[in-house]
């Protein structure tokens, strides 16, 4: 529970409108300790993923993105959206973080994420 | 009735729209005697149907049509009306409302129905006569009023109600445009190809359709005379509707000091913070959602009249929302969450032929979302299972088909190919049509694609056709017919690419989700696979014409850079030809400095490659490097990267030829085209072929006689040696024949798909007969490829420079502190 102290902000931190990621695409967030993907399905579904995939690291947020799911852009593993999980045996799973949107802007719980990241 | 008023309490209603009606309606009949009620109407009408309003200005209703409560059913109720008579004040303490002509009413309970009023964006010009929302019977006469004089009308907003109101000016004469920002219309009630068959449909009515229009002012003197988008487009106007959306009319609310937020806050009960004030309707805001569909906010009625009549249980906890657009001729219905999610899974089924889309949104046996185009009769049905929570477990494998569905086949993953119209073109070399190759199966008894070859030429030039032929022979013979079926493009379809392409120019599809509909994809927005493909194929079929899908592009054509594993990019400036200049390696050596570039190394194509780039950093390296004349190699592109060249007659004493100057006209001619897969090209002065010009894509070795054109090679997984095309005598030919083959690849080849691999598949014979020995084809394929190029070569660099996609290159936020250093 030592995370960062300038992100010790209570509960949801608003990170940005929705209208500012496109459709089938993803930007992303920086922490002082890691980077997150915040994801816009086809359906304006959000998502927040770590932006490291299970497989080597690769930046998730730059993946192709379709139906409820990423494509990695270093090898190609899917990672389903929702539960972070790799769609493939064995293939691990990543971080998702708790993110809401809130008439059109994107609330990221922030103090999960410094939990996550202590 | 003055008698009884001593008895009964007093409620007082301001507003009188649908909400309000269906309360006294239903308050009425529970409890004929306990209310005297007084109503103040800011329109001077009685309660109307205002979902109707759409028919009536489409001219299919009039007023007296869709009146709801006469003034006759007042009467009988003994209810007071004031009519045009706005409310202005409400004294809480002394429970008494005041209304702007002075009119007083003193209350026991008291409901606030204020209804909505529509959001105009504040553009300039939004005030200008002829300017006008869409909300009341007062607007509709506008609409009406102007629409006598004809003209443009232009109607910003996409979503329900300004596409009822596109169609009903439509329906009055005038020429009518919609202006939507978002890429696809209604896009918060319909995913993405409902959307499009709905923008198709209205655009087959004469309604022009702008999608990602950003309306940036509203132009005219005295009254409006034109609408001017952000791009600079002028649409001429005589009318404009803002339908943008609607805002709840809280004002009074907040002026009496209830508690709002976006609506006027309410509680299960749809008690305000007041507890003798009650509010209903498109005004108020419950549990965080204010609702602007007839049907919550009748739900919202009944329970209000339960609690009057004395029922302390009668609670309301939301709304599940519908949506079916009122526009005659087309069928569209939307209702629950249709978004992607964890435990989710989705029934999907497209009829192209019947233009019909269905989907069915399912989580844990239940439907949760549905969307339904085209076909909307099992619409009733779906919702109440939805609204149920029924168990479709044992419905499941027949669910999609509806309530009256017993029995069947599976679907035909043939249909795409059995729905073409008999005229459709299917082999394209030889203009044979459908009908054509299904008559000489059944006239001459053919039993194979050979057979049918013979008979009708069809799939004996390039060959692509193949798949085609063989799916109406299968559709002709049935069973007796067996095709080695195309491996399917991905898991999305059935079909293979070849297919796909022939069906893309066959019906004239012009954008992925078209594609997706048309053919029957199985899934809602493709995946990782097909989406690029798709984007190629209709590039490569539609150019200048189709716009670019930039989300169903790599990272790397999106950010034109080379993403690395540690997802930082590489850059690699092009060097025509492989040379370069004391002036662009200062611009580079300067550039690795000024951005602190770790590695910059040299590539096998003879360019200079700056690794480890921040991808914040790409637009300033670029930035530099435009500065100093230097624009994208394309290196990461399925394009051409690289034209190798040796110093050829320059200074080579063994040089036959220039090589360096046609490598840097082969690469200025080539260089931006979009094709199947990347292409690596190479000239060599002389048969010593120091450029390694017979394991590339597409060399050429120059000879004392001319100019040997080599196609087919390559030097990565697989190393292949090329096979030779021709020697030509000139340089012109040569870039000629260059691109002709480059050109029939781009228009024959499956995505991803090298050059050598086409070749394998379609024989050297055939690339012979199209590119050498039929001069017209030639010429043909050059001319189409130069085409192309008029859209295909602008900088992808520069532009970024200028701003594109700039949201790319920032993240959405940086919590981290900023370094000094930057």
């Amino acid at each position: 529970m030592n995370g960062p102290d300038m992100i010790a902000v209570e509960g949801w931190t608003d990170i940005g409108a929705l209208a500012e990621i496109p459709r089938r695409g993803a930007r992303r967030v920086r922490l002082p300790e890691r980077t997150i993907a915040v994801f816009r399905t086809a359906d304006d579904e959000v998502h927040a993923l770590e932006d490291r995939c299970p497989h080597k690291g690769g930046p998730l947020s730059q993946g192709i993105v379709h139906d409820c799911a990423v494509t990695c852009p270093l090898h190609n593993l899917v990672v389903d959206l929702a539960t972070g999980a790799a769609r493939e045996e064995d293939g691990g799973s990543v971080p998702v973080l708790p993110v809401r949107l809130h008439e059109g802007r994107i609330l990221l719980d922030l103090r999960a994420a410094a939990r996550r990241a202590a | 009735m003055t008698e009884t008023t001593e008895t009964r309490r007093r409620l007082v209603v301001v507003g009188n729209g649908m909400a309000p009606g269906r309360v006294l309606e239903r308050l009425f009949d529970l409890d004929p005697d306990g209310w005297q009620v007084t109503i103040f109407n800011a329109e001077p009408r009685v309660n109307y149907d205002r979902i109707m309003l759409s028919p009536v200005l489409a001219g299919e209703k009039t007023y007296d049509d869709i009146v709801i409560h006469d003034k006759a059913w007042y009467a009988e109720r003994g209810i007071t009306l004031h009519q045009g008579c706005p409310v202005a004040a409400i004294d809480r303490a002394a429970k008494r409302v005041t209304a702007a002509d002075g009119t007083t009413a003193d209350y026991d309970r008291l409901l606030i129905a204020t209804g909505s009023s529509p959001v105009m964006i504040p553009v300039p010009g939004h005030d200008l006569p002829g300017v006008i929302g869409y909300r009341d019977l007062d607007d509709v006469e506008r609409m009406l009023t102007a629409s006598r004089a004809g003209g443009h009308a232009v109607v910003i907003g996409g979503g329900l109600l300004g596409l009822e109101a596109a169609a009903g000016l439509k329906a009055q004469g005038m020429a009518v445009t919609v202006l939507h920002l978002m890429p696809t219309l209604m896009e918060r009630q319909l995913d993405q190809a409902a959307g499009w068959l709905l923008q198709r449909a209205i655009e087959a009515r004469g309604i022009a359709v702008r999608t990602r229009a950003n309306t940036q002012a509203i132009l005219g003197e005295d009254r409006v005379t034109a609408v001017r988008l952000d791009d600079g487009t002028e649409i001429p106007a005589d009318l404009v509707v803002m339908a943008v959306g609607i805002r709840p009319a809280t004002a009074l609310a907040r002026d009496a000091g209830l508690e709002v937020n976006r609506g006027i806050l309410v509680d299960d009960h749809l008690q305000t913070s007041d507890p003798d004030i009650l509010a209903v309707g498109e005004c108020v805001e419950h549990r965080g959602t204010c609702y602007g569909l007839v049907a919550p906010l009748y739900e919202m009625a009944a329970v209000i009249a339960r609690r009057l009549a004395g029922d302390a249980d009668a609670a309301y906890r939301g709304s599940i929302t519908s949506t079916k657009l009122k526009v005659t001729g087309i069928d569209l219905f939307s209702a629950g969450d249709f978004a992607e999610g964890e435990g989710r899974e989705e029934i999907v089924l497209r009829d192209a032929s019947l233009g019909v889309y269905k989907r069915l949104v399912i989580e844990e046996d239940r439907i949760v979302g549905i969307v339904l185009y085209g076909h909307t009769a099992d619409s009733g049905w779906f919702l109440q299972m939805l609204r149920d929570g029924t168990d479709i477990s044992e419905l499941r494998e027949t669910l999609i088909f509806g309530q009256g569905f017993a029995g069947g086949t599976p679907l035909d993953p043939m249909a795409a190919v059995a729905a073409l119209p008999a005229e459709a073109e299917i082999c394209g070399c030889n203009g044979v049509c459908k009908s054509t190759i299904v008559a000489a199966i059944a006239g001459k008894g053919l039993s194979d694609v050979e057979g049918v070859r013979t008979a009708t030429k069809a799939s004996a030039s390039c060959g692509s056709c193949t798949g085609l032929v063989e799916k109406l022979l299968s559709l002709s013979l049935g069973d007796a017919f067996d095709a080695t079926a195309p491996k399917p493009a991905c898991p999305c379809t059935t079909l293979g690419h070849d297919e796909i392409r022939r069906l893309i120019a066959a019906k004239g599809l012009k954008s992925v989700p078209e594609v997706m509909q048309e053919l029957e994809w199985t899934t809602s927005c493709g995946c990782a696979k097909c989406r690029p493909a798709l984007n190629y194929y209709l590039l490569a079929a539609w150019p200048g014409e189709y716009a670019d899908d930039y989300q169903s592009r790599f990272i790397n054509e999106r950010v034109h850079a080379n993403i690395q594993k540690d997802g930082t990019y590489s850059v690699v400036p092009r060097m025509w030809g492989g040379m370069t200049s004391a002036k662009e390696l200062r611009a580079i050596a300067d550039v690795a400095d000024k951005f602190g570039i770790p590695t910059v190394k040299v590539t096998g194509g003879q360019r200079i490659d700056l690794l480890g780039v921040r991808k914040e950093d790409l637009p300033g390296v670029w930035a530099d490097l435009n500065a100093a004349g230097m624009v994208s190699g394309h290196a990461y592109a399925k394009g051409l990267r690289t034209v190798k060249t040796c110093v050829g007659t320059d200074w080579c004493r063994f040089g036959t030829q220039d090589s360096t100057g046609l490598g840097t006209r082969m690469e200025k001619m080539l260089w931006g085209s979009w094709t199947p897969h990347k292409v690596k090209m190479a000239v060599s002065g002389c048969p010593r072929n120091c450029a390694e010009a017979t394991c590339k894509d597409f060399g050429v070795v120059c000879v004392e006689s001319g100019f040997e054109l080599h196609v087919g090679g390559a030097a990565g997984m697989e190393v292949k040696p090329t096979q030779i095309l021709c020697t030509v005598a000139t340089e012109a030919e040569a870039l000629e024949y260059c691109a002709a083959v480059v050109q029939l690849y781009r228009e024959q080849g499956h995505y991803l798909e090298r050059i050598h691999k086409w070749l394998a598949r379609i024989g050297l014979d055939r690339l012979k007969a199209l590119v050498v020995e039929d001069a017209d084809m030639r010429t043909a394929l050059f001319e189409r490829f130069l085409y192309s190029q008029r859209f295909a070569q602008s900088d992808p660099w520069a532009e970024r420079v200028a701003g594109r996609d700039a949201h790319e290159f920032v993240p959405l936020r940086d919590f981290t502190v900023k370094e000094a250093a930057e």
